[in-house]
């Protein structure tokens, strides 16, 4: 910059230019063909399962619930405690890893048939073509002046678009209070402070995000949309305009022959951009606005088939593929490369992980904490004394029993009477006193362990490692 | 604020904080435009490195009026709340204030669950198994540190477990211990008895008192010293005194230890004890049913 203000001298022919540039706004022509109908079936899918879900019920409550204030995490028959985080992180490393793999194979999948950005805006664009109609119209309808039926039309978009928009962030309050009673509350507007910003907050980022930012979101706010380019190479499946067949580009009647004119396949009929969400025009190339929707290639085939061409003048290919290294039907063969198989390899012992951790995760967790104040204390006859405590977490919804021994130590003994009941899915402190005869040991710090074990189910067993002080 | 702190330098942090806010909108204003010649597009920053050009892709409006809404953000948040030099802010917010009022709220939604304990006596509070729970809680937080988790004490500090009370083992008593705290001074009375086989008379008459093994010679020897230096705080038969706390000698309940060498060196050092006072910090409604626990425990608690 510096540089750059060293050589900038006020001249009189020279203006003011913006450094920002106002957004130019898109109007995407509806489109229809195999790849409109996967993102359809994915829109379905993924919003049948969030608006679905909080309404689901397991064992008389919810069965989807992430208790915040309680701290427990209710999936199904699956509770998970603060202590289990460590599944969510590999989630995330699972998504994190399904995401280089999909984008090292077929390019920006995510972005273009299931992310929430793109399935919201999916579904904005669905009501506003409802209200507003197709592309021309809503073009029309904007460069018109105001008057009653354009008020009506865009009071009508908003106003769908709004409620759709409080019906998302009320179901995504619904995973975080019961939605039941959330819906009560709504009724009854007795909602909390708390519950209430959440729903309009969530409401407003779904209405601002998918009515208004769109394809911004995309191009200036995701970092995935940055950095997932370094995923790809030279044989991951993008979304290519063929330009050896379809250039040089111009208009024909169908019936002309396109070599006698000396043109390629491309009929510059503009439906490739005119269909874009993110308003690029696909046959410059790769850009990092592309989401892969693979709108054009919808696009692209309805024309060539009016045009009696074959299709995929756009299609799925590779770097590689189009640039003439090998053919089309070669694609497939170049899936399985080192780079596809170290991610599979990786995502395979991860997912493994994930699911023999949770198959094997213990239902019983105890934490034993010493007594800090006092280090011991003298009991009958001559004996020591030290005092635990016990933390015990039940993750069943059953209340347990639970038996405590204890060893490392000759002669060490449990004095607390047994079994110590503790109440479904909490957490109970207990103190436990332990004994043993000082005659023949140190003084100091000596290991014992603590052996807990379920009375009823004696496979479900805990064991920590803590100290016992003798004088 | 410190009282070393001039007020000078709450001014001076007031005005570089503005001044920067001020600075950040010009300097903002200044670089969202550049001048181009006539004709010329603004593709390029004019940066190139070995050939290799910085592009200048604009970033859109709205995202320029965002860093302006940041500058009014930040005067508001500065008007609002703390910020700038020893202002208090419109609101008057303070993380002190804040805990204050979360106590309140937390007050407001635990006081009734534990004040209607209140109403009732504390023997009858001590049988209720769900007021046992909240009190162990209450004990785990505020007196295990002393105690023990299990209320069993340790070298000097006593159990409250037992029946054994130096202060008295009453509702009233345990009540008025937990308020106001007690402190235990036992005086150091080596020399007030001779020599160091004097002492060891008097612990063997102790011993005898607690019936344990011991000398009987020394003891009745001890007894006399004893009578004449001891028995004004631990009385004649060394049952102790609950009104000033001296410890009943005769249970072979030790504090500060029951070997011989432990009885001499409280004997000849003294010993002193302190339990602190508790009303300020915890209400009528938790000390009740710390008091409660304390009873139920101890084996009194049963009406």
């Amino acid at each position: 910059m510096p540089d750059n203000l060293a050589t900038v001298r006020p001249v009189a022919d020279e203006i003011e230019a913006s450094l920002y540039e106002v957004r130019r706004k898109i109007y995407p022509r509806a489109v229809s063909g195999w790849f409109a109908q996967w993102r359809v079936a994915l829109v379905v899918a993924t919003q049948l399962v969030f608006y679905g879900v909080p309404w689901l019920a397991w064992n008389d409550r919810q069965a989807v619930l992430f208790d915040l204030v309680s701290r427990k995490f209710y999936i199904f028959g699956l509770i998970l405690w603060p202590q289990d985080f460590i599944f969510l992180t590999a989630l995330l490393i699972i998504s994190a890893y399904s995401l280089f793999l999909f984008t090292t194979i077929a390019g920006r999948l995510w972005c273009g048939y299931a992310c929430p950005q793109t399935v919201y805006t999916e579904m904005f664009m669905w009501i506003e073509r409802r209200i507003e109609g197709d592309r021309l119209q809503r073009m029309r309808l904007d460069q018109s002046p105001l008057n009653a039926r354009k008020f009506g039309l865009k009071t009508l978009k908003h106003g769908s678009w709004i409620a759709v928009a409080l019906w998302t962030g009320f179901t995504f309050v619904g995973y975080f209070t019961p939605i039941k009673e959330l819906a009560g509350e709504v009724v009854t507007s007795t909602l909390g402070p708390w519950e209430t910003f959440w729903i309009l907050f969530y409401g407003f980022a779904t209405y601002g995000n998918a009515g208004w930012m769109r394809e911004q979101v995309c191009k200036y706010m995701c970092p995935y949309a940055r950095f997932q380019s370094v995923m790809f190479d030279p044989d991951t499946l993008v979304i290519t305009y063929d330009a050896q067949r379809g250039d040089p580009r111009g208009s024909r009647s169908r019936a002309a022959d396109p070599r006698a004119l000396g043109l390629g396949d491309c009929v510059d009929c503009n439906i490739c951009v005119q269909v874009c969400p993110t308003g690029i025009d696909i046959r410059k190339g790769l850009q990092y606005e592309c989401i892969g929707c693979a709108a054009c290639i919808d696009g692209c085939n309805q024309v060539m088939d009016k045009m009696g061409y074959s299709r995929g003048l756009i299609r799925y290919s590779t770097e590689k593929a189009v640039s003439g290294k090998y053919n089309d039907a070669e694609i497939r063969r170049h899936v399985l490369r080192p780079r596809v198989l170290a991610y599979s390899a990786l995502l395979g012992v991860i997912v493994a992980a994930f699911f023999g951790g949770l198959l094997l995760r213990s239902p019983l967790k105890v934490d034993v904490l010493r007594d800090r104040g006092a280090m011991m204390r003298d009991a009958a006859g001559g004996q020591i004394e030290n005092v635990y405590r016990l933390q015990f977490i039940n993750t069943d919804e059953v209340a347990r029993r639970y038996v405590v021994t204890v060893d490392g130590l000759p002669g060490l003994q449990v004095m607390t009477p047994q079994p110590i009941k503790v109440a479904p899915a909490t957490t109970q402190a207990f103190p436990v006193s332990v004994r043993v005869d000082p005659a023949g040991l140190g003084a100091g710090a000596h290991v014992i362990v603590f052996h807990i074990s379920d009375m009823d189910r004696p496979e479900v067993q805990a064991h920590e490692k803590s100290r016992f002080f003798v004088r | 604020m410190s009282d070393f702190v001039h007020d000078g330098w709450s001014f001076y942090v007031a005005i570089i904080t503005v001044v920067s806010l001020i600075a950040c909108g010009v300097f903002l204003k200044a670089f969202s435009t550049q001048r181009l010649a006539e004709g010329e597009q603004p593709g390029t920053t004019g940066h190139s490195w070995d050939g290799l050009e910085e592009l200048n892709n604009p970033l859109p409006r709205w995202w320029m009026w965002l860093f302006y809404i940041t500058i009014v953000f930040s005067l508001s948040y500065l008007i609002l709340y703390p910020g700038l030099g020893s202002y208090a802010g419109y609101f008057g917010w303070s993380s002190q204030g804040q805990y204050k009022d979360e106590q309140r709220q937390a007050a407001a939604v635990f006081g009734p669950v534990i004040d209607r304990f209140l109403k009732q006596d504390a023997v009858v509070v001590a049988a209720n198994p769900e007021a046992r729970e909240i009190g162990q809680r209450l004990f785990l937080n505020y007196c295990a540190q002393c105690h023990g988790s299990d209320a069993g004490g340790s070298r000097g500090y006593p159990s409250l477990r037992d029946a054994d009370w130096l202060y008295g083992g009453s509702t009233e008593a345990i009540r008025s211990t937990i308020n106001g705290g007690r402190n235990g001074v036992m005086p150091p009375l080596g020399a007030a008895l001779g020599g160091s086989e004097d002492v060891r008379d008097v612990v063997h008459h102790v011993l005898a008192l607690a019936g344990r093994t011991h000398d009987g010679l020394r003891a009745q020897r001890g007894k006399v010293k004893f009578a004449a230096t001891c028995a004004a705080c631990h009385g004649a038969d060394g049952k102790g005194n609950q009104q000033i706390g001296a410890a009943n000698l005769t249970d072979d309940i030790w504090l500060h230890g029951g070997t011989e060498a432990a009885i001499a060196e409280t004997i000849v050092k003294g010993r002193m004890n302190q339990m602190p006072a508790h009303k300020d910090f915890l209400d009528e409604g938790k000390i009740h049913l710390l008091t409660a626990y304390v009873l139920g425990i101890s084996g009194q608690g049963k009406p």
